[in-house]
């Protein structure tokens, strides 16, 4: 069955099983690999894209319930890596592995968007679903406050 | 292609008059094999290069390639690899181009495991550097007709002050070819250092940013397909029956297929089970679950944490095969304190679990790309599998989501391998995270008795410590009663403190599942119990818990395990190069005692604890601040730890490294526990295996590096062993509760 809808700015027309994941039909059929498989039930956050703008665990959600729905990855969150989210990972060399930074960058640039200046609490809240092995969660706090004084 | 490339070893053998010695050379094996890279960027090998040595290719149109060895797992070898190298050969950092290298033995060791990576192959990797640059002169020289002394190198050029000649790297290039590597250079001081030492950005910052990073479980190739294995639950069984046919039935699903029996021991090889092979990751899952298989859970069918832990607990409270023996711990004393520790078996858990992509060719060789810890492992693995010669395997490096010690051990290479060849197309397997966390090769669940005794002035006479668990030589063969001593080597054996009777027994434990290592191995429990222990003296005695530390240590010295007896490994160095020093480690107490302001006034609830440890040839003490609330929940406030680790090559990634090590001892301290029963796993996944999120860890990590001009020791694993003991410290320091099992979950306590 085909399911369309707009996956960075790119409207696609996939023909998929509607119950699939939108993680596997954004990485095995549409073949974006940026968003990753880490625990398959919503558990740690890595595969976090944007729904019309918010943040959803694709691992779990029925590729079905993007129908004619905007779906942003972290291959569409910029062009070339310039969302100041982006930005500030690098300035503070925020990954060491770097496989949930995807997941982790998703979850933040929609925390700024919706709180531009997020409180430790706004941020707890905001990206405790996201899990960190390497264990950057010090560095993520510090690159969301940063970005959030920058554009004060 | 570099006419350096073309000779024989022979010939240049007889060129250059050497054998060899520590560095290997390009043109050995230079045309075995071709990295996928070299394939990938068809414009860049059109260009003429040289390669002084395996790790460095420079081109004619300046750009020096360097080969990184090494894997990277967030560790940040990728960057600092290249720093090394780059400061001896004068190159800048822009026209840098880092290629990982396949797994090969003309790289020397590529065991990205034990905290290796500089400590093992710093000087490797500055003669690399250095020859290199010194073949760029030597072409210079040549060019010019002046003698080599009179060039130097610098800024990606070689000049020639007197006539105010220069040239790049890249114009030098015809000339370097044919000439022969410089038998030895001379290392640069380290006042001149440009790249070592300095805080570079991760060389992969965008590429992590942007989604663009490639890990194993995002390739893709033509015609490939996904496979998910059904494995048995408990290690050893097989299976009793097999109903593949609703499996079949999915749409998207393309085979099923057995995969070969386990063997006894375990190593490497594939666990045996179902393969199901789909279009897409998706149909492969659903047929998995699909599948109806019996199973005969075979030898540890009746593995059952709970009554483990009382055969271990038992194991350890009686006396074991002494294996370190100074003077007479049994010697009498004017009190005696004595207590036992558990820790339960842990799962590496890297985000990315393991994944591994397969193809065979027509003529029967295979290729792989894989994050793995240790690619040469993998390819004598691959080709044992396959029945192939090594030569015939090719293993790709991809990036790793994160190791702990569980991508260096090449199971699931083996199976995409195998799959691969049975399907006759490209196989990529990924695991699951149920796959992971139960099929994996787990950190040794332990106990450890330890018993004090002390004269009537309150010092500590006698010290006897017995450690049980099962060993991870079980992996590898069988027969292993208890554990070894490439195991009480780690954290045990050397333990720094100043008792004239010290004794440690190892005490029998069987292994039921597969052991592995994990971030730090043995010394994470060994240094939770001897640092919990040894917090318990000081309350006994009524003492302040880090003077009593320091007092433990003792004076500044070092020791030297064999005089008592003991088969120490002192983690594969000389002990020469790199002493057991007390002295280091009472310093690293000290100062991070200091950082945490030891001593202060703390608001009510609140506690401090302080461990320090050596590991990997690197000193590491941790403080750690906890509040208790009024429910009795334990939070940890802030951390502070200092890292005395030598040489260090990147602050920044050191203290990435003892930031991310900090959390992970949070992890196991208050989450990490794997239970069996009935031979299988009970834990699948972050719900029932948590670890620690945002909300819970501290908005302070603080890492301090002592500066030292000591030779480098490891950096990925020696600050992890010191945070459990530091916690639970700091919650006994707060509540007057002592808890002497991990996790803390289990107390009730988070």
């Amino acid at each position: 069955m085909a399911v369309k809808f707009l996956l960075n700015n790119q409207e696609v027309d996939l023909d998929v099983d509607p119950a699939m994941p939108l993680l596997w039909a954004i990485r095995d059929i549409a073949g974006l690999t940026g968003t990753k498989y880490a625990c398959g039930k919503a558990l740690c956050g890595s595969c976090t894209v944007h729904l019309d703008g918010q943040p959803v665990r694709s691992c779990v959600l029925p590729v079905s319930a993007a129908a004619g729905k905007t779906v942003t990855t972290i291959e569409g969150l910029s062009e070339d890596g310039s969302h100041p989210v982006q930005v500030a990972w690098r300035e503070l060399n925020v990954a060491q592995c770097g496989y949930c930074q995807s997941g982790q960058i998703m979850s933040a640039a929609a925390l700024l968007e919706r709180v531009p200046n997020p409180s430790d609490d706004d941020i707890d809240g905001a990206m405790s679903g996201n899990i960190c092995r390497c264990g950057t969660y010090t560095r993520i706090r510090e690159a969301i406050h940063r970005i959030a004084e920058d554009q004060s | 292609m570099s006419e350096l490339r073309k000779i024989s070893r022979r010939e240049f053998m007889k060129r250059t008059g050497q054998a060899g010695g520590g560095l290997v050379f390009a043109l050995t094996f230079a045309t075995a094999c071709t990295p996928a890279d070299e394939v990938a960027d068809p414009v860049a090998r059109k260009l003429a290069s040289v390669a002084p040595n395996v790790y460095v290719n420079i081109r004619n149109d300046g750009i020096v390639e360097i080969y990184c060895h090494r894997s990277e797992m967030g560790q940040g070898i990728r960057t600092s690899l290249p720093q090394v190298i780059g400061d001896e050969l004068e190159a800048d950092w822009d026209k840098i181009k880092l290629i990982q290298a396949i797994g090969h033995e003309k790289y020397g060791d590529q065991n990205t495991d034990g905290s290796t990576s500089i400590r093992k192959h710093f000087d490797l990797l500055r003669n690399a550097g250095a020859t290199a640059r010194d073949m760029m002169i030597a072409a210079a020289a040549a060019t010019w007709g002046v003698p080599a002394e009179e060039c130097v190198a610098r800024d990606h050029a070689v000049h020639h002050e007197a006539s105010g000649r220069s040239a790049g790297y890249g114009d030098l290039v015809d000339a370097a070819s044919g000439m022969p590597q410089p038998e030895s250079a001379e290392f640069k001081s380290p006042a001149d250092y440009k790249y070592i030492g300095k805080p570079m950005d991760t060389i992969d910052g965008m590429a992590f940013t942007t989604g663009a990073a490639k890990y194993a479980t995002d390739m893709v190739l033509p015609d490939m397909l996904y496979g998910t294995i059904e494995r048995c639950p408990a290690l050893g069984g097989s299976i009793a029956s097999l109903d593949d046919a609703a499996a079949r039935a999915i749409a998207g699903v393309v085979d099923v297929i057995r995969l070969p029996e386990p063997s006894s021991p375990p190593v490497f090889n594939v666990l045996g089970g179902v393969a199901v092979l789909a279009t897409n990751t998706w149909a492969a899952e659903r047929g998995r679950a699909a599948l109806e298989i019996e199973w005969d859970l075979g030898a540890n069918a009746a593995y059952s944490s709970d009554t483990y832990k009382e055969q271990l607990i038992a194991s350890a409270s009686a006396p074991g095969r002494v294996t370190l023996n100074r003077g007479d711990a049994d010697a009498a004393a004017a009190s005696v304190h004595e207590a036992i520790y558990y820790a339960p078996h842990l799962s590496q858990a890297p985000m990315e679990p393991p994944a591994a992509m397969a193809r065979v060719d027509e003529d029967g060789n295979c290729e792989v790309w894989a994050c793995s810890q240790d690619p040469q492992t993998a390819r004598a693995t691959v080709a044992g599998t396959l029945g192939l010669e090594p030569e015939q395997v090719t293993v790709n490096v991809t990036l790793l989501g994160g190791g702990f010690g569980r991508k260096s051990k090449p199971d699931f290479i083996a199976e995409a391998a195998w799959l691969a060849r049975e399907a006759g197309r490209p196989v990529k397997v990924q695991w699951t995270r149920e796959d992971d966390i139960r099929q994996g090769y787990l950190h040794s669940v332990s106990a450890q008795y330890f018993r004090a005794g002390q004269d009537e002035n309150g010092a500590t006479t006698t010290w006897l410590h017995r450690t049980s668990f099962p060993s991870i030589v079980t992996t590898f063969a069988p027969g292993v009663p208890g554990p070894q001593a490439n195991e009480l080597s780690l954290g045990a054996f050397d333990s720094p403190w100043d008792v004239p009777n010290l004794r440690i027994e190892a005490c029998d434990a069987p292994a039921h599942v597969r052991i592995g290592w994990l971030r730090s191995v043995c010394n994470v429990f060994h240094a939770y119990g001897a640092g919990c222990f040894v917090d318990e003296l000081a309350h006994v005695k009524g003492r302040d818990p880090k003077e009593h530390l320091l007092e433990m240590i003792g004076p500044a010295r070092q020791i030297n395990p064999a005089d008592d007896g003991a088969d120490y490994g002192n983690y594969g160095q000389d002990l020469a190069q790199h002493p057991v020093d007390t002295g280091r480690l009472a310093a690293v107490a000290e100062k991070v005692a200091d950082m945490a302001g030891w001593g202060r006034e703390l608001p009510d609830g609140h506690g401090l604890g302080i461990a320090v440890h050596r590991s990997f040839l690197a000193y590491v003490g941790a403080v750690a601040e906890v509040s208790v609330d009024a429910n009795g929940m334990l939070k940890v406030e802030e951390i502070w730890t200092c890292i005395d680790a030598g040489l260090v090559v990147n602050p920044d990634r050191v203290r990435s490294q003892m930031e991310g090590a900090a959390i992970f001892g949070m992890s196991l301290a208050l989450h990490g526990e794997i239970t069996a029963s009935g031979g299988a796993i009970v834990e699948g996944n972050f719900d029932t295996y948590p670890m620690c999120r945002m909300s819970e860890v501290p908005h302070k990590i603080h890492a301090h590096i002592m500066e030292s001009d000591a030779l480098p020791g490891g950096v990925g694993e020696p600050g992890v062993p010191p945070i459990a003991p530091a916690i639970v410290n700091a919650y006994f320091a707060a509540s007057g509760n002592r808890v002497r099992e991990l996790p803390l979950r289990n107390a009730g306590l988070v």
